[in-house]
């Protein structure tokens, strides 16, 4: 069972942000750009200093050496950032099955980061992410630069990735559609993060 | 042979001629005449109140007096280090890594020569000392704030890649390995380059001073190789140094990435 719980977690502007996600739950966030999403991510994924406590199964931040805590926090800027010439560089044990879900091969792995569309840059870089099997995702605007049908694999592996490792989902969207498909969704209004109804 | 004893009249010569090519600044429209006359004049009280200081504390050869000299020498590099920075650190640490650096490199290797290979009696005597930490300062002080340059600049281009990996589960120690590398090696380019001239293309300063003054060349020539060596030895040092404090302050106790701890440059 992983569940991420945030306890007044506090960032910048925004007032103190408490919630729950269970394991296998996915919970999308929409607002304005600029509201603070994703210092949100960046605090749960301890890459910010911030006010406030933020805990996985039951455990604190703190209470883990960073990198162990971003290991299994897995974030995902929106845009994605590669350190080495070649793809494979940057993967420690890819699964073949996913990349196949993304419409990849392992081939892939042996081509210049430099030649990527930002499309496949940012799909690339969620599989690098999920490679390190990760109990929670963040992911920051998945799908902003890719096409409707891409979009669909993306969620769908996603979705299939949180269903089969039981991963807890902050999804943080612009896409209204994506919202609303989701079970549970918040919103920014003002400085405060609160459940959304759609009408 | 014996040292030629200078005159101000011999000295006037050559004033004469830096007068001249300020004149020709002037005529030219380069400008830089008026700069040019202050850093000679810059240059010239320095030194001779480098002289008459020197004078002072060698008749005394007061170990207070000489341990005074030797951190006023050090400040002024660490003064110097951070202000040849893009990208200083904030607070103390600005002159912090640079005295903390130079000082472990620096006054260690100069304590070598002194106890070890010259053995100086006593040890601070200060013609040995003040000249020779004079030399490793002057030059480790280039390394340092090349290396750290390096460091900062980088480790700003460059950080989204550094967060990348850090988002990724990486230590903060691999994720600035590469930029960390760099930088060392850049601050190490200038010595390895004066080693590879020495004798070819240039004649070292300090030489060229000890033959002027008399001195075999091939006993000038082995206390040259002498202070290469130190010098190459203090530089590494002192640079390795400054990259190990400096980029652990890049970071803090849960291995963030801290570029505020940076200022912006000057425009």
């Amino acid at each position: 069972m992983s569940q991420l719980s945030l306890y007044n977690l506090q960032v910048q502007q925004l007032s103190p942000i408490s919630l729950e996600i269970p394991a296998g739950q996915c919970i999308t966030i929409a607002g304005p750009s600029g509201c603070g999403k994703t210092q949100l991510l960046r605090a749960i994924a301890d890459l910010d200093p911030h006010q406030g406590e933020v805990q996985l199964n039951g455990l604190t931040q703190e209470e883990m050496p960073a990198p162990k805590w971003r290991k299994q926090v897995g974030y995902l800027p929106a845009e994605s950032a590669w350190w080495r010439a070649q793809v494979g560089d940057h993967f420690n044990d890819p699964d073949p099955q996913q990349f196949e879900a993304l419409g990849f091969t392992l081939e892939w792995l042996e081509r210049e980061v430099s030649r990527l569309s930002t499309g496949e840059r940012q799909r690339l870089a969620l599989l690098r992410l999920l490679s390190n099997r990760p109990q929670v995702l963040l992911l920051d605007e998945p799908t902003a630069n890719l096409d409707q049908a891409t979009a669909r694999q993306v969620e769908q592996l996603i979705s299939d990735y949180r269903h089969t490792d039981q991963a807890a989902v902050i999804w943080v969207t612009h896409d209204s559609a994506q919202h609303q498909r989701s079970a549970h969704h918040y919103c920014f209004k003002g400085n405060t993060l609160e459940h959304c109804t759609w009408n | 042979m014996e040292l030629i004893q200078l005159t101000p009249w011999d000295l006037s010569i050559a004033a004469v001629l830096v007068l001249l090519l300020a004149g020709l600044s002037f005529h030219l429209q380069l400008g830089i005449e008026k700069r040019l006359l202050i850093a000679t004049a810059r240059s010239a009280a320095q030194l001779s109140l480098l002289g008459l200081v020197l004078k002072i504390i060698f008749a005394q050869s007061n170990p207070i007096t000489i341990g005074l000299l030797t951190l006023f020498m050090l400040l002024v590099a660490s003064y110097e280090v951070m202000n040849r920075q893009q990208r200083r650190y904030r607070g103390y640490w600005g002159m912090g890594v640079g005295i903390f650096s130079m000082f472990l490199s620096s006054f260690s290797v100069t304590l070598l020569v002194l106890l070890v290979i010259l053995q100086v009696e006593p040890w601070y005597t200060p013609q040995y000392l003040i000249p020779l930490l004079g030399m490793m300062l002057g030059n480790t002080m280039t390394g340092v704030a090349l290396s750290l340059d390096n460091l900062n600049q980088n480790a700003w281009q460059q950080r989204a890649s550094i967060e990348a990996r850090l988002m990724l589960g990486h230590d903060w120690q691999s994720a600035i390995a590469e930029i960390r590398r760099n930088a060392l090696r850049t601050g190490l380019i200038p010595i390895m380059n004066a080693m590879a001239a020495a004798g070819v293309v240039s004649i070292p300063g300090m030489m060229t001073g000890q033959i002027l003054a008399g001195s075999p060349p091939l006993e000038a020539a082995k206390y040259q190789i002498l202070i290469l060596f130190l010098v190459s030895a203090s530089i590494g040092l002192g640079s390795m140094t400054a990259i190990w404090i400096g980029s652990k302050h890049l970071f803090d106790e849960r291995q963030r990435l801290r570029l505020d701890r940076l200022t912006q440059p000057k425009q």
